[in-house]
């Protein structure tokens, strides 16, 4: 019995130094090893892609933001300011409840089912709001125009990107908001366009704070 | 080109990839358990152990090195997060909740990586980095001694010795994990994962304000955790989190990443045993299932069934714009066949077949081609299975590779694949049965049931994803999945030790014209048939009030 135990604690002991032992390799010299690399050779996506307009950090080009109004009294969901391009729904994202010193941003997806009620809600609503603000005097949008990625939510909530076809339909309104010729916005979604990797990874994009940068020197141009 | 052809282009190119890598990554692992050499800097860790590497364990020695191994790191792990708030290093971050800080260490020690806290809000660098990542790392490394323990009991004869435990675990990890590993971090840091130990990030917005999200050692413990078919996201979206997964590219090469090992293993078992060719017959099996399952959850997902996707016009709901359906279809099917369980986009909002596909993957036991290590030595059980059903057919005794199937292997064999789905049906009717877990569910009825369902089924084959709208963040979820998660891991590996040392007491039985041929495509095709229908007879039920009533709606 007694030999037992001690047996027990013997082998709890090498068990806890190799578990020691592996976390120097694995937890401390590795992921050190692996941020000089990177900091050495790749600085600037290291530390999170940050992209500058006009001599300000204005966020990450990874990272999606909104494009709303100021939050006008009495009202609970901001208006999106319809100068600028819009990227898709986030019904998902959400703060931070703990540690709340910090205001962070909280990545998620909205979970819901395909047959979900409060989804099909959440996407006809969408729908509505896209058809309504794009539509423009001489241009209708119509709703078979609007494509998925316009009326649904991401799964991290921060999609940077939007597809050709969502910037596409909101090319008239953005054109008509800033006073702009609509064939120079046009070309503008055009040449920020990112085609599938290689022709066949992944899906056609356009980074929408990388697109509005672009829209907002258009606009100081003239 | 249409969204369909690209999604299938880039299955075919991870084929292509995933080819390449098998030979010469399949050889290169018999040779590291197979070798007398040790490195210089696994002397030093050896003799910071205190072990001598080259002694021979019988199975209960081994299994007991398992489990100190992993009862140390549980502990580890646990303290850890207890004790969070005071440690330097932790952004300020408080200390965990004693409930969560249970089923996160007993998550993450069983290669699971079931999260029921949110990453970036919960975890500081040293929790993230010391803790979490070493188990990616560990954990991985002991699902691959265990197998390696196996492939030895069929490789070896009139000896008990199944080798040694501590160098298994050591090899594993310095030989394999890490130099791999080391690379793919560098490749997602170049396309854009972060990668530091800064404090929290302030950046200035478009419209004015600011955004707050966190550093970390993102792309070294994303690289592990794809590579170690561990899963727990650094970000609660985890790999469809930008900073996680950033580009198309790197979709595909964490897909890679997932597959290549779990794959590589056959070759290395068709070294050891001394035939590479019943290394290609496990292979087919895993591929044919896999590919099977890739074609249907492309199928569903790109039909788009379900009224919220049908208003939207495409199945994009928890999908990110830049891997579309094709990669995600492909993501999805690849973490739930491994023991893997990132996403890169949420699974509750896929279409109601496309959710069960996922379910179902878990339910086969994640074999196809599963987990490091745990995918060859369940799969290596499921064809043991096989050949003791083909041996009933012909009323023969069941050999494979040379060892009788006898009673006691076969007992053994039949204990393990019962253990996982007891644990998923008793914990799933519990939760449901009881008053106050089914509050949790986010989604009603059909759907509500199947967040349950695939919680527990994520918990017991340690996959760790999950219908996320489930709370699962209460005391009854965070201990029922804690316990789910060690059972289902270590149970079936005290199986697998004892069939181990069972087959390796045993003399070879020379072939003989009567012998089952188990490196032919007909076996192959008795094999997928065996896993489909036991899996098939045990889940039916549940899989039929769940993802089927959705689904066939």
């Amino acid at each position: 019995m007694n030999n037992s135990v001690t047996n027990t604690v013997r082998l709890f002991g090498a068990g806890l130094r190799a578990l020691l032992m592996l976390t120097l390799v694995t937890g401390v010299i590795y992921p050190l090893l692996v941020t000089g690399i990177a900091q050495g050779l790749f600085h600037d996506k290291a530390n999170g892609s940050e992209i500058e307009a006009h001599g300000k950090v204005v966020g990450s080009s990874l990272i999606g933001q909104p494009y709303n109004l100021p939050l006008k009294k009495g009202q609970e969901t901001p208006d999106p300011d319809l100068k600028w391009f819009q990227g898709r729904p986030a019904n998902g994202l959400g703060t931070n409840s703990l540690n709340t010193q910090y205001s962070l941003l909280l990545s998620g997806a909205t979970n819901l089912a395909a047959d979900s009620e409060d989804l099909v809600q959440q996407v006809k609503d969408a729908k509505a709001a896209v058809v309504k603000n794009n539509s423009v005097p001489g241009y209708t949008v119509k709703p078979s125009q609007v494509p998925a990625d316009a009326v649904t939510s991401s799964a991290s909530g921060l999609d940077p990107d939007i597809s050709p076809r969502y910037a596409d339909i909101q090319v008239h309104r953005v054109a008509v908001k800033n006073g702009l010729p609509v064939a120079q916005v046009k070309k503008l979604v055009e040449d920020r366009t990112e085609g599938r990797m290689a022709g066949f990874i992944g899906e056609p994009r356009v980074n929408v704070l990388e697109l509005n940068i672009a829209l907002k020197d258009l606009v100081a141009e003239r | 080109m249409g969204p369909v052809l690209a999604g299938v282009l880039q299955l075919l190119a991870l084929i292509g990839a995933l080819a390449l890598a098998y030979v010469p990554l399949g050889n290169y692992m018999a040779k590291v358990y197979s070798s007398d050499k040790h490195w210089r800097v696994e002397k030093w860790i050896y003799k910071g152990i205190g072990a001598n590497p080259d002694t021979e364990m019988r199975w209960v020695s081994y299994l007991r090195g398992v489990l100190a191994f992993s009862v140390a790191g549980v502990l580890f792990l646990y303290l850890l997060q207890r004790l969070q708030g005071s440690l330097p290093g932790s952004l300020g971050f408080s200390s965990i909740e004693p409930a969560q800080a249970f089923d996160t260490a007993a998550s993450f020690v069983t290669n699971t990586n079931w999260q029921s806290y949110y990453g970036e809000q919960a975890m500081g660098h040293v929790v993230q980095t010391a803790g979490l990542a070493v188990q990616n790392f560990v954990s991985a490394a002991v699902g691959i001694a265990v197998a390696v323990a196996l492939v030895r009991g069929f490789a070896r004869s009139r000896t008990g010795e199944l080798g040694n435990f501590w160098a298994d675990l050591v090899r594993g990890t310095v030989r394999v994990l890490v130099p791999i590993a080391a690379v793919a971090a560098v490749v997602l840091v170049a396309c854009g994962a972060l990668q530091n130990f800064s404090g929290i990030h302030e950046v200035g917005q478009f419209m004015g304000g600011s955004q707050q999200w966190n550093g970390g050692a993102v792309a070294s413990q994303e690289a592990i955790k794809e590579l170690g078919t561990n899963g727990g996201g650094y970000f609660n979206a985890n790999s469809s989190h930008p900073f996680e997964n950033p580009t198309p590219f790197t979709n595909l090469f964490e897909i890679f990443l997932i597959l290549v090992i779990p794959l590589a293993m056959t070759r290395a078992f068709g070294v050891m045993v001394g035939s590479v060719k019943q290394g290609y017959a496990i292979l087919a099996t895993m591929v044919t299932i896999w590919v099977g399952f890739v074609a249907l959850m492309m199928w569903t997902e790109f039909a788009h069934h379900g009224p919220a996707l049908q208003a939207a016009g495409g199945a994009l709901e928890g999908k990110e714009t830049r891997f579309g359906v094709g990669g995600s279809a492909l993501f999805a099917v690849s973490t739930t066949l491994t023991s893997t369980g990132a996403v890169d986009s949420f699974h509750s909002s896929f279409t109601g077949l496309g959710g069960g596909i996922t379910m179902l993957g878990m339910m086969l036991g994640e074999i196809a081609p599963g987990g490091v290590g745990s995918g060859l030595y369940g799969m290596l059980i499921m064809a043991i299975i096989a050949v003791f059903i083909a041996g009933l057919m012909v009323g023969r005794t069941p050999e494979y590779l040379g060892k009788k199937i006898g009673s006691r292997e076969i007992k053994l064999a039949a204990c393990y694949i019962l253990v996982t789905p007891a644990l998923v049906l008793i914990f799933t009717a519990a939760s449901v049965a009881l008053p106050t877990p089914p509050n949790s569910m986010l989604n009603s009825g059909a759907h509500g049931f199947s967040e349950v369902l695939y919680a527990f089924t994520s918990a017991s084959n340690n996959n760790g994803s999950a219908f996320a709208g489930l709370n699962a963040n209460t005391d009854w979820f965070n201990t029922t999945t804690g316990l789910a998660m060690l059972l289902g891991r270590f149970v079936p590996m005290v199986f697998v030790l004892a069939l181990a040392g069972s087959l390796a007491e045993q003399k070879p039985v020379p072939a003989t014209a009567g012998t089952l041929r188990t490196e032919k495509p007909l076996f192959t095709g008795l094999l997928v048939g065996a896993i489909l229908i036991i899996t098939g007879l045990t889940y039916f039920p549940a899989l039929a009030l769940g993802p089927l009533a959705e689904g066939l709606a």
